[in-house]
């Protein structure tokens, strides 16, 4: 599932950061921020005006991301299972 | 002994600039967002030892992998790559101990360089508040190098730094390279840390309310609007009495002197044109109360995830939101804060577009002509009308913005994606004395621009204004024989469609430089013509309402101000845009004011 699928507020695990385009430079700042394997992350808020961007929370740390920007992000449920 | 270098560097909003501040004893901006920092800053402390230490302050970056103008700055100076910067002999990386999550992943990145580094480790008692603890030995054996906790905010909470600076020994760390830097971070924080509880909890609850897509934009609207209410109601007992001063002083000189070239300077040249400019300053601190306030809390960067979608609507970025923002002080800073925005695109919008944020300079003329046409009445009981007024003026400024912003959009050929990936960081107090000193600081440049550019101004315009003097015999006052009369007769003559008489005319172009003068030069002007009453009576008298509202729309463009243009040239490296601006801006102005007059004569 892509972390832009994911309900609000329903825990889950991010399983990986997938490039858009060749050499995605926004991927690899996913990355850099923290969107690797293994970490918790959940979607806190939608914006107004067709809940785009996402208020994702991964650790204590809280990013605005687009939709486009968060479907780079693959996630499984919290326990691990249906990636 | 040789000067030691230092530079502080870490992820965006850790508290670098408040810990040079703490060391050095500068003053730089500090504020709860990421990007405030974009430019190198640099300053001197003298260490426990005697060894002078040079300090270097660094935009905040998430990583060397650079992906902004100002992440590019870190990036080459740690590099050494940066021209005219040495390699510096320590780094100092600065860390938010409530976000080692994530900061730690830099660290590691600046370890792998193998140059001598320690770590800050700040916000050391607010991690303590949330329920995180830090055990610091852990944390420097399993990182391999020095850890000092800082409390940069605190008087002394930069002791330990200064102290472990000062020790001899700064060795660098082993740089084996690490292959996975997350699964890294992972194993430190499992030996070093531990959280007792949601350490996030109060951030979460606040946002679910400012958030909320409904409660949240009418608390966004309900702020700005209080703002310019404020801005009006609060401060109109202060600017009686700073023009109630100002009338007594050039009274008391008038009566003092003998009547001459000296009195008609210091009466009509300088105590009209300064006084006219300063009475502002209440209004100018109020607004900067709240902005402050906003910078401080982290607030801002909530509002700018809320209006994303509008923005990119309009071809901008939730990321312009604060660049715009501090636009309405004065577009140069917020030009410069434009650095943060990673899209190129994006960032030249919304430089194009800085300049119709209304910015502090324009409020005196604003409140010049409402106060002098737009009664003084409540509307609804609560609401001012003269506040509604110079708050729709604002709204114009806006809507226009988005509009041109919209135009560029479709100009544009390259539709590729934009990225916003925005950090939103945690709450925070406002502390009083950070306030406090950036409404000074604030105060100090508004009094420096009426000392210097202004005062200068003004005396210059009243000698265009009163030579050469009249032929003997001559009907009419003295001012219209003048060099500046002469000028504002030619100027009319490209203006009268917009309903600008000449004196108006002058005054516009003093504004070129300093927008307020554009006030102080009309409050001039009209003393030179033997006007006794003060410039608002003036105004309400001898303008119609169509002239007023056709000035108040030029103004709302105001295509003029040097000191932008310059900021432009030099952040864009492009002249293009700067005559794209000048023109389009001069453009809309003219249209605007031209429309508006017409239309208004038409009514009324």
């Amino acid at each position: 599932m892509r972390l832009s699928e994911l309900q609000k507020n329903v825990p889950a695990t991010v399983a990986g950061v997938v490039d858009a385009v060749a050499d995605d430079a926004i991927a690899r700042r996913l990355r850099e921020l923290g969107f690797v394997a293994g970490e918790p992350v959940r979607i806190v808020a939608l914006a107004p005006f067709g809940g785009d961007p996402l208020l994702v929370q991964i650790g204590s740390t809280r990013f605005a991301l687009r939709r486009s920007e968060a479907a780079r992000v693959t996630v499984a449920d919290a326990d691990g299972a249906g990636a | 002994m040789s000067t030691l270098q230092i530079a502080l560097v870490g992820n965006p909003n850790s508290g670098k600039t408040a810990l040079f501040n703490r060391l050095t004893g500068a003053h730089q901006k500090v504020a709860n967002y990421a990007g405030v920092t974009i430019e190198r800053k640099e300053g001197h402390y003298t260490a426990p030892s005697g060894r002078r230490v040079r300090v270097l302050d660094l935009p905040g970056t998430y990583s060397l992998d650079a992906a902004s103008p100002d992440e590019a700055i870190t990036r080459d100076v740690c590099l050494g790559r940066h021209p005219g910067e040495p390699v510096p002999d320590l780094i100092v990386c600065v860390v938010d101990a409530t976000n080692l999550r994530l900061h730690l992943r830099f660290v590691l990145e600046l370890k792998a360089l193998g140059r001598p580094l320690i770590l800050a480790l700040n916000m050391i008692d607010a991690a303590e508040r949330r329920g995180i603890a830090v055990d610091v030995e852990a944390l420097s054996r399993e990182l391999g190098i020095a850890v000092v906790p800082t409390v940069a905010v605190r008087r002394h909470g930069a002791q330990a730094l200064i102290d472990r600076v000062d020790a001899q020994a700064l060795p660098a760390p082993q740089a084996h390279p690490v292959a996975d830097l997350h699964a890294e971070v992972r194993r430190i924080l499992a030996a070093a840390v531990s959280s007792a509880r949601d350490s996030a909890a109060t951030d979460q609850a606040i946002d679910r309310i400012v958030l909320h897509p409904v409660i949240g934009l009418v608390i966004l609207a309900a702020l700005m609007f209080v703002i310019f209410q404020a801005v009006f109601a609060w401060a109109t007992p202060l600017m009686d009495g700073i023009e109630a001063g100002f009338g007594a002083l050039g009274e008391a000189l008038g009566a003092l002197l003998p009547d001459g070239v000296l009195r008609s300077l210091l009466v009509d040249g300088i105590v009209a044109g300064v006084g006219g400019v300063l009475v502002f300053l209440p209004q100018i601190l109020i607004l900067f109360v709240f902005i402050l306030v906003l910078e401080e809390s982290g607030y801002l960067p909530r509002a700018a995830f809320l209006l994303d979608r509008l923005m990119l609507r309009v071809g901008l970025t939730g990321r312009s939101f604060i660049p715009l923002l501090s636009s309405f002080a004065c577009a140069i800073p917020g030009i410069m804060a434009t650095r943060s925005i990673a899209d190129p695109r994006d960032r030249l919008t919304t430089i194009l577009i800085a300049p119709l944020m209304t910015c502090s300079a324009r409020l005196p003329v604003y409140t010049l002509l409402i106060a002098a046409f737009i009664p003084q009445r409540a509307v609804a009981g609560v609401f001012n009308l003269q506040g509604i007024v110079l708050f729709a003026l604002y709204v114009a400024g806006i809507v226009s913005a988005m509009a041109v912003a919209w135009v560029i959009k479709r100009l544009r050929r390259d539709r590729s994606e934009h990225a916003l990936m925005m950090e939103l960081p945690s709450y925070r107090w406002p502390h009083a004395r950070d306030i406090a000193i950036g409404l000074w600081e604030r105060a100090m440049i508004f009094l420096k621009r009426v000392g210097g550019i202004i005062l200068a101004l003004t005396v210059l315009l009243w000698f265009l204004s009163s030579f050469p003097a009249p032929p003997d015999g001559a009907a009419g006052p003295a001012i219209q024989y003048s060099l500046a009369g002469r000028i504002g007769r030619l100027l009319e003559v490209v203006f009268a469609p917009l309903g600008f008489n000449w004196q108006i005319c002058i005054a516009l172009v003093p504004g070129l430089a300093a927008r307020e003068v554009a006030v102080a030069s009309l409050a001039t002007v009209y003393a030179l013509s033997g006007n006794e009453d003060g410039l608002s009576a003036i105004v309400a008298t001898q303008w119609s309402l169509a002239t007023a509202l056709s000035l108040l729309a030029w103004y709302v463009f105001a295509p003029m101000c040097l000191s932008t243009l310059a900021t432009v040239r030099r952040e864009t490296n492009s002249w293009r845009q700067v005559w794209i601006m000048a023109g389009y801006l001069f453009a809309l102005a003219y249209l605007a004011s031209l429309l508006t007059y017409q239309i208004a004569r038409w009514l009324t």
